[in-house]
């Protein structure tokens, strides 16, 4: 049986939509068309004089091999921040879910980081790992680690990841506890029943009941990844050293916010627009395929 | 009997409104933190006091690059401050924006105030004037970049507590530190305005064409003089010898200075006040060391620090007012103030001699030390300043570049050819938008 909802006024279900259409307009559509706009011009900081420049942004950026490198760095980020924070918090997840005694501290504990602000998750981790106070720091440099992230790019790259996966793993253990109980317990019973073991159970019938949400969560966090961290990146490494950690949408703030070059700083944006489009049709064409609903 | 409340509601309001109006708001955009912005809302409070016409509204509007940010921002939707504390790296920027800035010679002439250019320090005023002799911005919290060392630290390692005059004298005395246990040897608090562009001023050598880009915007970069990749390559060698310990972009090496942890350092001149709270500290304030074999080393110290920009489209009697608050605050005494209450430097000849007379310097021994370095020699093309289009990008890319050196990456030769070429680039991109 299917439930529609008629209604008799020819306008009442446009009236009712306008508010969230409205915002939409204002904060998604409306700045996103003046990036476009802003893309294909040069203006100076003030918008005292505006030329009109057609692709030449465009052509600027992958002239320039910064820019292109800053897309390895975001594969590269991207990639590890939503691999670590999906394989964690599944692991954390399936054990939560097997404890019985206190499992409500267990949970509260583990979702407890989402309510931190992704600004203040990379100053505690830059803390930590500061190059001449921070505790982690000293038992590296007693180990015998040159641990220095302030010049090392490889080191502040590790710093932004662990940061942004630990800002993360709440979010998504949240979900895989929830996907979790939502399995049948007796399906579990059975192939325990037949001998399967622990691994066995959870790769060839819980893994499989998941994956909706892993699906789900892949998408969220590659969005995280791209847009989200902002505030860790800003908040520790600005990008350094030597542009070790600048992904894309920190460089549109650099190049935009700290430099004044809108339109370069536009032409990013759009491209960045672009590349979130093609990611997340292409997530629900091809990887949702493979999804167990 | 509603009609005659509204009716005298609406009287009072007019009775009253000319009572407020009569004193003309100047909105006054700053960056000034912490102690800093208790100095400002002082002097805003002394010249509100010292007449009644005008009235000088502080407001701190977060860091340098964020403030100027909002204040752009601000301009393009037409309300913008009178006033804005602009960092001396966005210069340029200000100085292109034809339109959205109004000149302070130009303001100062309108008003009628006086204003002699001359009576100010050369190396500061020279930053801020364009080449005709107009001064465009008015200096307001200038600072230069000093040398300190940590006398305990020297005693310790059986040296005598003075501070080394050239970079020989420092690798020698550095060598020595290290081999008695010091864990940091040296750091440096602003790399690029350090040892790039305070170290040409203090070599003689240009940064780039254009006496520094000061003669225009179609200027170059020319920071890969031989002179200048030795000394970087210097600084690259001491660090994989473990002499030189980097600290990052901004002030991150004043802490490391403060603590102990490190044993000499570069910083600014404000820095001596974080330096003072530490009362373990034993610490003294020098030149910035210079290598003894370049021909007329050491020249003259440049400064940092910000300058106040007038944006346009605001009401002549407002002009009136920003410009009798300038005049206030080039008075010496106001500036004597400011100069001892802070760690800036003196802006005015006058109010230098000012402080000298009152017995400052004698009191706190070192104080006068970030002006004698500016005022070490009479300015040269090459040390009067820099203006850069752009330069908070462009100093980036000699930040990330001078990063790569420390960190082993790339020879010195390589990281300034390729700090010149991206810097032209942005120059390039600057004079586009700004044709």
């Amino acid at each position: 049986m299917e439930k529609r909802v008629v209604f008799r006024s020819a306008w009442l279900p446009y009236a009712l939509l306008a508010p969230q259409i409205a915002v939409t307009v204002v904060f998604f559509f409306w700045p996103a068309a003046q990036a476009v706009w802003f893309s294909f011009q040069l203006q100076d900081a003030f918008g005292l004089r505006t030329e009109f420049v057609g692709l030449q942004n465009f052509a600027a950026l992958f002239a320039d091999e910064r820019y292109l490198q800053s897309f390895g760095t975001t594969a590269l980020f991207s990639v590890m921040v939503a691999f670590w924070g999906i394989a964690i918090s599944l692991v954390l997840a399936a054990m939560a879910d097997r404890v019985i005694r206190g499992a409500l501290a267990y949970k509260t504990l583990l979702i407890w980081p989402y309510a931190v602000a992704p600004a203040v998750a990379g100053v505690l981790w830059a803390f930590l790992f500061a190059p001449s106070i921070g505790i982690v720091t000293y038992f590296l440099k007693r180990a015998g680690v040159d641990w220095n992230w302030i010049i090392h790019g490889d080191q502040a790259m590790l710093l932004v990841i662990v940061a942004s996966v630990w800002k993360q793993i709440s979010y998504n253990f949240l979900f895989f506890l929830a996907g979790l109980q939502s399995i049948p317990r007796s399906l579990i019973e059975a192939a325990a029943i037949d001998g399967a073991g622990p691994a066995r159970r959870f790769w060839t019938i819980v893994f499989p009941l998941l994956s909706p949400t892993t699906f789900f969560l892949l998408v969220v966090n590659v969005v995280y990844a791209f847009f989200d961290t902002f505030g860790v990146i800003d908040a520790t490494t600005q990008g350094g050293p030597a542009q070790a950690t600048q992904i894309l949408v920190y460089k549109v703030y650099n190049d935009g916010v700290k430099a004044a070059d809108l339109g370069g700083s536009s032409a990013q944006s759009v491209i960045l627009m672009f590349i979130v489009i093609a990611l997340t049709v292409a997530q629900f064409r091809f990887v949702e395929r493979k999804v167990q609903y | 009997m509603r009609i005659p409340k509204l009716v005298a509601a609406l009287a009072a309001a007019v009775l009253f409104t000319p009572a407020a109006q009569a004193q003309t708001e100047i909105q006054f955009w700053h960056s000034m933190g912490g102690a800093l912005g208790e100095a400002v809302n002082n002097l805003a409070g002394k010249f509100n006091a010292s007449q009644n016409e005008y009235k000088v509204v502080p407001v701190f509007k977060g860091t340098y690059p964020v403030s100027m940010t909002a204040a752009i921002a601000a301009f393009r939707a037409g309300n913008a401050p009178h006033v804005l504390q602009v960092f001396e790296v966005g210069t340029a920027t200000m100085m292109a924006a034809k339109g959205a800035v109004v000149p302070v010679a130009k303001l100062m002439a309108d008003a009628k105030e006086p204003f002699e250019p001359k009576a100010y320090l050369p190396t500061v005023a020279g930053y801020y004037t364009d080449l005709k002799g107009n001064m465009l911005s008015f200096p307001f919290n200038s600072s230069t970049v000093m040398f300190y060392i940590n006398h305990e630290a020297f005693k310790k390692a059986g040296l005598e507590p003075k501070a080394p005059k050239t970079w020989k004298e420092l690798i020698a005395a550095g060598e020595k530190l290290k081999a008695a246990g010091q864990q940091c040897v040296y750091t440096t608090s602003w790399p690029s305005w350090m040892h790039i562009e305070n170290f040409s001023a203090w070599h003689n050598v240009p940064i780039g064409t254009k006496q520094n880009g000061m003669g225009g915007f179609d200027a170059q970069f020319s920071v890969n003089s031989p002179l200048h990749v030795r000394h970087v390559a210097m600084l690259g060698d001491m660090s994989k010898k473990g002499l030189f310990t980097y600290a990052g972009r901004t002030n991150q090496g004043d802490a490391k200075f403060a603590s102990g942890e490190c044993a000499m350092a570069s910083a600014s001149a404000g820095a001596q006040a974080t330096f003072r709270k530490n009362p373990k500290l034993d610490w003294s304030i020098n030149f910035i060391p210079y290598h003894d074999d370049v021909k007329g080393a050491p020249q003259n110290s440049i400064i940092g620090g910000a300058s106040l920009w007038v944006m346009g489209g605001k009401k002549p009697q407002e002009y009136r007012g920003v410009a009798k608050f300038f005049a206030f605050l080039s008075k010496p005494d106001v500036q004597m103030d400011w100069h001892t209450s802070t760690g800036y430097v003196p802006i005015t000849l006058a109010s230098y001699e000012l402080t000298r007379k009152s017995g400052f310097y004698d009191r706190n021994p070192g104080a006068d030390m970030p002006v004698r370095q500016l005022t070490n020699k009479a300015p040269t093309a090459n040390s009067k300043g820099l203006r850069f289009g752009n330069f908070v990008q462009g100093r980036e890319v000699i930040e990330e570049e001078m990063e790569a050196v420390f960190a082993g990456k790339k020879d010195a030769k390589t990281a300034l050819d390729d700090a010149v070429k991206r810097g032209n680039e942005i120059l390039a991109k600057f004079q586009a938008a700004n044709r």
